[in-house]
């Protein structure tokens, strides 16, 4: 246990900022450039977004909009995460409309933290989010793969996205995605 | 490889559980999943939730998240919501404690309060 030692851990972070800031819509872009020996990580929102001020400040730990107590962590971590990796994390947010978030690792740098089980970070926000339109997007420098919940929404009719079968199947269907896109190993990024 | 058409099949098949639960009332075990929880090991506990619900066939019951409890130090933090309304909140779980959660609390209604905050800070 212990720490946020891989990248699925701060999406799930992430994920939890927009749903905090109210958003319905989320999309997901974990993409691979090994030409550029980049790894990317986007998360784009329709949430509630910040202010220019809370903007500039976001990435200070003794910022944040809790009300428990007045450190946030999440934003400084995956910045520091990103930067050991020769990456960055930059963020982009307009109040009212959503925030647009992008983090950057050197693919083959050895401080690059793993990629750690996307498909279950997915599935526990979808356990928790069932009405959530959420879109995942998985690419490398030649193909994608992606999965839009408005779309197997349309299948389902009356089922809730938070069904166990459907989770199975969301999970699943996530699974062969990392594998495809990114070779075999399922936590790794090995294309 | 999984196929949409899977989907279809899914839909087929528990559309008339589904109807059979639709106005029964559950528990609802919320998740703290702010960076302190995360940090601390709350998607597995979350998982082991989400997993022994399904293969006891719970399927009233509702796991959803939340984030920063307030007490981050005790993290993973879990609170169990009885369909009465009334609250227990679980501290430091881990996946095990998680599946004793259901089995003791969940299916037979009785607290595991060794667990719990109240016992974890000496209070009564």
């Amino acid at each position: 246990m212990g720490l946020m030692r891989d990248i699925s851990l701060h999406l799930l972070d992430i994920l939890q900022n927009s749903l905090t800031a109210k958003a319905t819509k989320i999309s997901i872009h974990v993409g691979a450039l090994p030409s550029q020996d980049l790894l990317y990580l986007t998360v784009t929102d329709n949430g509630s977004g910040m202010e220019a001020e809370l903007l500039r400040r976001v990435f200070d730990p003794f910022v944040t909009t809790r009300k428990t107590r007045p450190v946030g962590l999440g934003l400084p971590l995956l910045k520091e995460a990103a930067k050991r990796s020769g990456g960055d994390l930059i963020i982009e947010s307009v109040k009212g409309r959503g925030t647009k978030l992008k983090a950057t690792f050197g693919l083959s740098h050895i401080d690059r933290p793993p990629l750690g089980d996307i498909a279950d970070t997915v599935v526990m926000v979808v356990t928790a989010h069932p009405d959530l339109d959420l879109a995942v997007c998985f690419s490398n420098q030649t193909a994608s793969r992606e999965l839009q919940l408005a779309e197997i929404r349309k299948h389902l009719g009356d089922i809730p996205l938070n069904h166990a079968e459907v989770l199975n199947w969301i999970k699943d269907y996530l699974t062969d995605s990392l594998k495809a896109i990114f070779g075999g190993v399922l936590d790794e990024v090995n294309c | 490889m999984k196929s949409i058409a899977e989907l279809e099949e899914i839909r087929k098949k528990t559309l008339e559980e589904i109807g059979l639960r639709k106005n029964k009332d559950g528990y609802r075990i919320v998740v703290g999943m702010a960076t302190c929880g995360i940090a601390a090991g709350a998607r597995p506990v979350m998982q082991a939730f989400v997993e022994e619900l399904k293969k006891r066939n719970l399927h009233d019951v509702q796991v959803t998240m939340t984030g920063c409890i307030g007490v981050c130090r005790l993290e993973p933090i879990v609170e169990v919501i009885s369909p009465d309304g009334s609250k227990v909140t679980y501290v430091e779980m881990t996946p095990e404690k998680a599946v004793r959660v259901v089995a003791e609390h969940i299916v037979n209604g009785r607290v595991c309060r060794d667990l719990t905050i109240g016992e974890a800070e000496g209070v009564k």
